[in-house]
């Protein structure tokens, strides 16, 4: 107990030294030739009738929770992992099968590539983070006009609203059914989701919900916090991912979408040189 | 191919490249141009990597100083060593045996984060072009962090950019390192880094890192906070590779496994399985 009081205060050198071969944890270890334990849990006896996705919310959230595992199965199958190598994310798997790369490493590539921008992780976390926000302004009395007008103004967009290459989001209505017969779709967050769509639709911006809206907002409704709702869905895309690294590392060596040289379109025409 | 065609041709448009193709082989290039260099018939055997890799980011050569500046940071990163965090990572690829890519991709991962790594020269470059050479700006800086009430995919800044947390005094490779950038060409940035490090420190309350070197000297040469953060992951690979290796050959059972150093606090003990 005495080293718990002193790391968080020490400083520098110090702390590191009362943290060296002492890593204090609550959340699992495993016992050689023994037994495994997650989160103050026998895994063995006390966790061997969870499903995968009960097994990784409950690593990560702390709670058993097989309707929220449920849902958020549904919301990674209709939603988030389509399995077209065009996808940017999905096209480095197919890029990795193409040049006959491993699996694991076109999964891992594809992963970290879905923490993108303009898709994946960063809006899907933004989405969350702005939902939380945008009910605290709410609840302060503010209006929903205003506190998009405050968003655009700071951050120039809003995450969970408009969508690059299309205008609508062709996952809002199964996921929309999917959550119905869940009962999840009247939370809250649902709501708040679509109250801000409803304006948005009608103001001069034009922008329609995008997937990352609803099913933030749905996270939000079952109680996740962003971070935890991050975290659940790094996973979300590899069931669209390997697929396309299947079908490319199937198919003829090279082959995934060949480029020619004059598909590169150079703004360098000049010719130079090198001097020592 | 009609002109119709090419124009359907979705393409690549790019600064950095040009190619002609081989008489026989549209796929495949004759002549490849760097920024306008003919890579192949012309900066082969003249231009050093750290040449070529200053051509690429810059399209344009560089000084005989800005090389050496960039060598001399590029010698200083090369290898962090093993209790580094992200040649750690590459190394507990090497003892388990995995794919040597994923000994690479363990390094650039952890090595990318706040602690020590890009993401740290990422922001510490930003600081740099907020504050410049102004000792209040830094000042004020560090005082009041700035902070986005959004939440990002990164996690918050837990120090201050380009200091460690967890040092004491500025470690003399840091120290040693600044003096030698300095010398080259006696550059403003750097010359004002090393003359109010001990200030900055004070107020940081803590040491000068290496990352903090990385982000001054990637601002005085010139370099976007986006660049310095993917240079500073790349020029960090060289050891990780080679310790991974180096692990690989001698095995998990010669490599730390921290057997006893885990304490689960809250164990519920083993379990009788009465099924």
């Amino acid at each position: 107990m005495m080293i718990e009081k002193t790391t968080t205060t020490l400083t520098g050198p110090e702390r590191l030294k009362a943290y060296e071969d002492n890593w204090r944890t609550e959340m699992g270890a495993w016992f050689p030739g023994e037994r495994v334990v997650l989160r103050g849990k026998d895994v063995f006896s006390e966790l061997s009738n969870y499903s995968w996705m009960e097994y990784l919310y409950y690593a990560i959230t702390g709670v058993y929770s097989p309707q929220n595992a449920r849902i958020i199965e549904g919301l990674w199958m209709l939603s988030t992992s389509f399995p077209d190598p065009r996808l940017w994310n999905n096209r480095v798997a197919a890029l990795a099968g193409t040049a006959r790369s491993t699996g694991a490493l076109a999964v891992s590539a594809g992963i970290a590539t879905s923490e993108a921008t303009i898709y994946g992780l960063k809006p899907i976390k933004g989405a969350i983070d702005f939902l939380y926000r945008a009910a605290q302004q709410k609840n302060k009395g503010i209006s929903i006009e205003a506190i998009v007008k405050k968003e655009f103004k700071t951050n120039r967009s809003i995450s969970g609203y408009g969508r690059p290459l299309v205008n609508s989001d062709e996952r809002i209505a199964p996921v929309l059914k999917f959550l119905t017969e869940q009962g999840a779709s009247q939370g809250q967050f649902v709501r708040l989701a679509f109250e801000i769509e409803d304006y948005l639709k009608n103001s001069r911006y034009k922008y329609k919900i995008n997937i990352a809206a609803l099913n933030a907002a749905t996270a939000a409704d079952a109680n996740l916090t962003a971070d935890e709702y991050y975290y659940m869905t790094t996973l979300a895309f590899v069931a669209g991912i390997l697929p396309c690294y299947i079908d490319s590392r199937s198919q003829v060596e090279g082959g995934f979408f060949p480029l020619s040289t004059d598909r590169i379109k150079s703004t360098c025409t000049t010719t130079r040189k090198w001097s020592n | 191919m009609t002109d119709q065609d090419e124009k359907k041709l979705e393409q690549i448009t790019t600064e950095i490249w040009r190619e002609e193709a081989e008489p026989d082989n549209p796929f495949a290039a004759s002549k490849s141009y760097c920024a306008g260099f003919d890579v192949y018939g012309d900066l082969l055997g003249k231009v050093s990597i750290i040449e070529y890799l200053w051509l690429l980011f810059k399209l344009d050569p560089p000084s005989k100083t800005q090389a050496r500046t960039l060598e001399g940071l590029a010698v200083a990163l090369a290898n962090p060593g093993p209790r580094d965090h992200s040649v750690r990572g590459a190394m507990n690829a090497g003892v388990g045996g995995s794919t040597r890519a994923s000994a690479l991709i363990a390094a650039i991962s952890i090595g990318a984060g706040n602690l020590g790594g890009a993401r740290e020269v990422f922001i510490a470059m930003q600081y740099w072009q907020q504050c410049g050479a102004d000792l209040e700006s830094w000042i004020d800086i560090i005082q009041n962090p700035p902070r986005d009430e959004r939440s990002d995919v990164w996690p918050e800044m837990e120090h201050i950019p380009g200091f460690d947390p967890n040092g004491a005094s500025c470690p003399k490779p840091v120290q040693q390192l600044l003096k030698h950038l300095v010398d080259i060409e006696q550059d403003d940035i750097l010359v004002w880094l090393q003359s109010h490090r001990q200030t900055l420190e004070q107020h940081a309350q803590s040491p000068l890192a290496f990352s903090g070197v990385a982000a001054a000297t990637l601002f005085a040469l010139g370099f976007e906070p986006e660049q310095a953060e993917i240079l500073f992951l790349m020029l960090r690979l060289p050891g990780a590779a080679a310790h991974a290796l180096e692990q690989e050959k001698m095995g998990w059972s010669r490599y730390p496994f921290f057997g006893d150093g885990l304490t689960l606090t809250n164990d519920p003990g083993s379990r009788t399985n009465d099924d």
